[in-house]
Formats: C-alpha cells, structure tokens, sequence
C-alpha cells in the first residue's frame, strides 16, 4: 500500500471510530463500515482498527475470520451468498447450484475472473418457506429456480 | 489478580463479588457437596468449594493464573433444580445450592468430553514431550480411557510451526482451551495469539495466520507453560547438545543461570522450594559438560555495568545538564527486550545498553576463557542454561557475535536439561554437591537474586548504597535484605534518599569526580513483573506519571521474574513460584558474599581483562549491544 492510500485508510477508519465510540464493542460497527466501503478489511486496517480500539490485531482478525459477512480478503464487487440449510436443500437448492456455476464457469466459494461476482454458500437466512434463496449483496431473491438465478446474476454489473 | 484482568464484558456477570467480612451477616451459604452440608464463601466459585472440602474436580481450562472461561467442560456437576450440568469453574455460589460432582451423569459427560478432546488430538503419548506431565493425558487416565468413542485422528491436519527460535506450535495436539490466548492477551498483553475461524473449524491461530516468527511475539514462553498439552513447546536444542558432548574435539561449557536450580527439583517429582545448586554442577558434569560456570558471576558484572551506565546518565543529565534518555530499564530480559522494541520503540533509548548476563557471559567465555585456557574459541560449544524461552531467541539475535563467533550457541531450559539428566540416568537430588569452575568461580547473593523480581534491582541497589554512599547497606536495610523491592505485587515503587556521600571507588575514579552532585537527591526506582504491568509503567511515563520521573526501572517480561519463566518446570502458578522466590532468597541469604562489588572475580576481570573499567571500550565492545526498533505493525 501507498502512504497516500494508508493515511486516507488511517483517516476514513478514525472517522469510523469516532462515529461508533473508541470502544472494544465498536469493533463490529466498525468493520462493518470498513467491509461496506472497501468489500474487505486488508491487514493495514486490521491493524488500524486495532490500533485505535487499543485492542490486539490478532483480536480484530479473530472475529473477522468468525463472522462470514467479514472478510479479510478482496472478494468480487458483488457477493452472491446461496442458502445450504435443509430447506432450500430439499427445494432443489442442488439445480440451481449447477446452472450457476455452469453460467459463471466458476464454483462456490471463488471469483469470477472480471472480479464481478464472488461466489458463497450461506447458512440459514430465514427463507425457509420460500427456498431456493440467495443473498445478492444486501438483496434478498427467494424461489429460484435455474432460470431465474441466471437472469438475477446476469443482471448484476 | 483475576479481577484486574481484562476480562471481556461477556464472562462480567459470572464474576460476583465475594463479602468483605468473612463471618458478616449472609456472607457465608449452606451448600450440600456430595449429600454433605458445608459452609461456602458467598461468591465463590463451585470449583473453589469443592477444592476446600477436599473433593476433586477435574479442570483442563482452568488456569489459577487465569481468567475464568468455562470452555472445556470438563468440570460440569450437576446442581439440583437445573436443567443442564454447570461448570464448577465458572458457577459463582450465590444461595443454598445441592450439588452433585460425581453422579452417573456427570461422570458420563466428562467421560464424553474427554472422548471427544481425543477425537481431535493427534499423536502418540511416546513421542510427545509432555508424556507424563499432560493434563489431557492424567483427565484420560483418570477417566480410564480404553477407547476412542468418537474415533482419534488419524493424520496430522496443520502444520507444525518450527519458524520461532523459542517456541514450537503444533496445533495438531492442540484442545482450544484457549490458555494460551488468555496468557498472550491478559496475562502478558502481547496479544499473538487468538481463536480463528468458527465452529468445528476454529483453532488457535496468529494474526494472517503468519508463523510466529514473523509477527510480534516477544517469545516470553509463558503459552508453553500453562499450555495443558504438548501444543505448544520450546524448541529443543538437546539433540544437537548430545552431540557436541559426544565431540571430543569440542569443549562444551555451560553457564548456570539462578532459576533453574531452584526450580529443577520439581522435573523430578519433588516439591518446588528446594535448591539443587551443588547437585546440578555434579550433574552437568556427570553429563558429559566440560566446564560449569554460574551465570550470576556475570550477573555481578551486569550490576557494574548497568549502573555505571546508570550513574553515567544521571550525571550527565544532573551535572552536565545533557539530554539523556531517563529513566534506565533493565535489559535482562530479552522477552521484556523484545517487547519493548515491538510496542514501544521510540523508548529505546531507555533501554540500558548493557547485554544479559547471558551474553556477557557468552562474549567473555569465547574471549577471555579460551585466551586463558589456550583453547579455539571455534571449538568451544557454549550453552547456557535458562529458565527462559525467549534466551534461545536471544542467542540467535544476529548483532550478538562480538566474541567473533556466536556468543553463545545454544539455550537450554530447566525442562529441557531436566530431561538430559534422566537420560543420562541421573536422580539428581541423590548427587554429591560439587562447586563451579574457575576462573569465574562463585558468584554473589546479589547475582543470584536476579531470578525473582526486584531481584535485579535489590542487588543494583546493594551496589549503590555502598558505592555511594561508603555505608555498609546492612545499616540501611537489616541484613541486606531490600524488601521494599521485594514480593510479588504486579508494580513496585520506592524511594531512596541519598543524605551522605563518600569517597568514589577506584573502580569509578575515572569516570566521575566525586558524589557531591548525588546528595541530596532521592533515588526513585520501580519494578514491573510480566509484560502486562510492564505496559501499565510505559504507558504512566508515556503519560508523563510518577513513573517517567523514576531513575531506574527493572522489567521482566514473565510474572514473578526469571523464576516464573516460560522454559521453568510445568506446572507454574503463584503458590510454587512463591516457593521458587523462598528458596532462591534463601540461598542468596547462606552465601558469605552478597553484593556484586565485593565479588573478587569481577574485580579481577577489571583488573586483567576489562583494562578500562565498567563501560570503558573493551566492555562496550564485548558487554554491551544495541537494539532494534521493531515495531508491530506487520507488512
């Protein structure tokens, strides 16, 4: 990184904390706001983060690696998160596996090689009665079908 | 000690706070253990209970030292109206509860819970360095363990982590107890290690991931100590020490640090509080080690040097009114070093430039032994046996080769040479006492005392007063002994008064003019044992506190200093590091010279070798080092 590119980081994180309290327990809205801006936390801000929390790096990056919504490696511009719980499972979830990966040429959990799409199973999400479902980004779609989650992802830029 | 720790908001509510009255009103509760009505403490835990009543509970998590976690499970008990079975560790006793701590249930439980420890610890008994001092193994054994219920892994999952010169991290044997983390975060506030990842796919891991060479461990080894399985260890140089031993053409020498001959005793099974000093020196020998010198000769030589420099200092900032970097820490110890270098780099300064005794000794053995003994320094193979992980670090640090060869090659533990000396098929406590070689001989009281906290300090100030002051320091302090420095409280602070000076040794003659500067002036000094009140100080002086008004400040980076070290026999707690400290003060207190000064040896070294005196160029050449702004961000 550039130390242009780190101060701007250092500066952006301190606003950050700042906004959510210099606090061990802003540490989630706090990176929070680094994933939604950056798509994920690179180790610089991890330490920065830690830095301004008076907390350990390694702490920050405990709790990235638990969360799966956090992430500490560059993922693609969008994140499409399928659903694996039974539910959506027995809904047929298996087809539409297939014809995304098919469609993308890439399997679940890698990205697309133009970066435009990142590719993850997801734990439950609530739409039990309405599987398939998948995530895109922050939108929900539920009662896919092959079809309908080519036409989503081909519609995501 | 618990209390202060940092624990998170999540484990706040389990703690209770116990009556400050023993016997006030509805300080005490009628609890039924095992069908039999005793009193407990209010607030006190299950576990705490059970313990005083004489009833065992089995604990893997749990660490006196520790915060409480509650994570391993293996002392569930039941308690009569609760749905599930509770952890005694954790279950603070706040009414008349019954509680049951060995029904058919708990006992299943806990057997399951071990069943399932072992489904995920791979590797044999035999060839792990804890056999017979693992606490996996004895809750297996107690729990007869015949087979594996949920299966036993079969191949290793992660590597092992052989990048650190002190410690070796091999996850495959680890049981998440998370010891380790609370050590590195609470105890020590280093912060390296951390659970990563969740559910079945957690583990102990460092920041990225990186080995631990290459992030900020100050490799103080205190995870290795209270580690309850073979997960974490010190690198083991024995092997290649054997080796040299069995080389005719080489000359083994090894130093003698004063934690490990309190301590050693305990490899075999006998209770901590006992020196083996005389015993160890027929050991070593009996081993196949050429020469065994003490390390606390050169610890004598450390106290010259270090308050020379310190003396230097203040008379450069109190005389000459210079700029100079005040107060002076100690630079003993190279976790305290390290961590220094890594979280407060811009202090570096501070640091006195005096090596460890380790290294003097290191330097002088390669130089001035092997000159006197007509022997090639490249033949001689110089270990040093520590108490202390972080020495093996400290060996290997590429700016210690003064001597023009590794000054000293190899660190040994207590553990590790406790070990060597079974092998050799030696009971050490039934040895014949035997004394060290020449040409350093016995050292001082004052040397030996650096194993306990305060101790470096008690015996710079033994020095001092006398230097300075020409009074015996038995008039100052009753029998020498400095208590304000001593105990085990996490700071220490105190104030010497200089009210007379007196003529300046011929040691010191050329250096200043006479003491008239220093009366007057009170001397303030302080200590800090383990790196988390380590912090604590740096961040008062960062602060501009009392502390960055003291003159001289000793830090060891492992609680309750040298004795407590990372490479000490396993288990360590309070209690036994307390027994440590005793009978480490009670050698110091047996021996007829007790202050570095008065050891005739150092005073020869001045005289045939040292040629310019304490901090004069032949010793900054082979007594002193520099050190290297660390810094912990990680690129």
């Amino acid at each position: 990184m550039l130390v242009v590119e780190k101060n701007a980081l250092s500066e952006e994180i301190e606003g950050y904390v700042n906004k959510y309290g210099k606090d061990r327990s802003s540490l989630l809205p706090v990176l929070q706001a680094i994933q939604r801006k950056h798509s994920y936390i690179n180790d610089f801000a991890q330490q920065e983060v830690a830095r301004l929390l008076d907390i350990h790096p390694v702490e920050v990056f405990s709790v990235i690696s638990f969360y799966s919504f956090l992430h500490s490696k560059p993922t693609g511009r969008n994140i499409v998160r399928l659903c694996q719980t039974i539910s959506c499972d027995m809904a047929n979830k298996s087809k539409v596996v297939q014809a995304i990966e098919r469609e993308l040429g890439i399997k679940f959990g890698e990205t697309t090689k133009d970066n435009r799409i990142t590719l993850e199973f997801t734990n439950c999400i609530g739409m039990c009665d309405q599987g398939p479902a998948m995530i895109v980004n922050d939108r929900v779609y539920t009662k896919l079908d092959p079809e309908k989650a080519v036409n989503i992802l081909n519609e995501i830029k | 000690m618990k209390e202060k720790l940092r624990a998170p908001k999540a484990q706040q509510p389990l703690i209770v706070e116990k009556p400050t009255l023993e016997d006030g009103i509805g300080s005490k509760v009628t609890v039924e253990i095992n069908e039999k009505k005793v009193q407990v403490l209010f607030g006190q835990t299950i576990l705490e209970a059970c313990k005083e009543n004489q009833i065992h509970v089995p604990t893997l998590c749990h660490h006196p030292d520790l915060c409480i976690a509650g994570n391993c499970r293996i002392c569930v008990v039941e308690v009569e109206g609760m749905r599930t079975l509770q952890t005694a560790c954790s279950f603070p006793i706040t009414a008349p509860i019954k509680i049951k701590t060995s029904s058919p249930m708990v006992r299943k439980a806990r057997r399951h819970i071990i069943d399932l420890l072992l489904s995920e610890h791979y590797g044999e008994c035999y060839s792990c360095v804890r056999n017979n001092n693992c606490e996996l193994q004895t809750l297996a054994k107690e729990y007869g363990v015949d087979s594996y219920t949920f299966g036993h892994v079969q191949e290793p999952v992660y590597e092992v982590d052989l990048s650190s010169y002190s410690v070796v991290r091999d996850m495959n044997k680890c049981v998440n107890c998370r010891r380790c983390v609370r050590t590195c975060i609470d105890l020590q506030e280093v912060g390296v290690l951390e659970a990563i990842g969740r559910g079945d796919k957690t583990h102990i891991g460092t920041f990225l991931e990186k080995p631990l060479a290459d992030v900020i461990c100050i490799n103080c080894g205190q995870c290795i100590n209270r580690c309850p399985t073979g997960a974490l260890r010190a690198n083991d140089p024995s092997d290649v020490i054997w080796n040299a031993i069995d080389d005719p053409t080489k000359h083994v020498v090894i130093q003698t640090a004063p934690s490990p001959r309190a301590a050693i005793g305990e490899v075999f099974g006998l209770e901590p509080g006992k020196s083996f000093t005389g015993e160890l020196n027929t050991a070593l020998r009996r081993i196949g080690f050429d020469v065994v010198f003490d390390t606390n000769f050169t610890a004598d030589l450390t106290i010259i040097e270090e308050g020379t420099e310190l003396i230097l200092r203040l008379y450069k900032a109190l005389v000459k009114k210079e700029q100079v970097a005040l107060p002076q820490f100690t630079s003993c110890s190279p976790g305290w070093v390290k961590y220094l270098e890594h979280f407060y780099p811009e202090y570096i300064d501070n640091l006195s430039s005096a090596k460890s005794p380790q290294q003097m000794f290191g330097a002088l053995i390669k130089t001035f032994y092997a000159q006197k003994k007509g022997i090639d320094p490249k033949d001689i193979v110089s270990v040093a046996l520590m108490p202390c992980a972080a020495k093996k670090f400290e060996c290997n640090r590429p700016e210690m080769v003064d001597s023009g060869y590794k000054d000293v090659d190899f660190g040994l533990t207590t553990r590790e040479l406790g070990q060597m000396i079974q092998e050799a098929g030696i009971y050490l406590p039934e040895m014949p006492k035997s004394n060290f070689d020449d040409p350093f001989g016995e050292a001082s009281g004052a040397g030996l005392i650096f194993g306990a906290t305060g101790g470096v300090m008690e015996a710079a100030l033994r020095s001092v007063i006398e230097l300075v002051t020409g009074k015996k320091v038995e008039d100052v302090f009753a029998n020498a002994d400095i208590t304000p420095v001593r105990g085990f409280e996490g700071i220490k602070y105190a104030e010497i008064p200089i009210t007379e000076v007196g003529p300046v040794p011929k040691l010191l003659q050329h250096l200043v003019p006479d003491w008239n500067w220093l009366k007057g002036a009170t001397l303030k000094i302080a200590v800090a044992h383990g790196t988390a009140n380590a912090k604590k100080i740096m961040d008062d002086i960062k602060a501009g506190g009392k502390f960055s008004e003291c003159h001289f400040i000793e830090f060891m980076a492992c609680p309750g200093g040298c004795l407590g070290g990372g490479g000490q026999p396993i288990p360590t707690d309070e209690e036994i590091r307390k027994m440590r400290a005793k009978a480490i003060y009670d050698e110091d207190n047996s021996l007829p010279v007790r202050k570095s000064h008065e050891n005739r040896h150092v005073a020869e070294i001045y005289d045939v070798f040292l040629t310019d005196g304490p901090c004069g160029h032949i010793s900054h050449k082979l007594l002193h080092t520099h050190y290297i702004k660390r810094g912990k961000y990680i690129a």
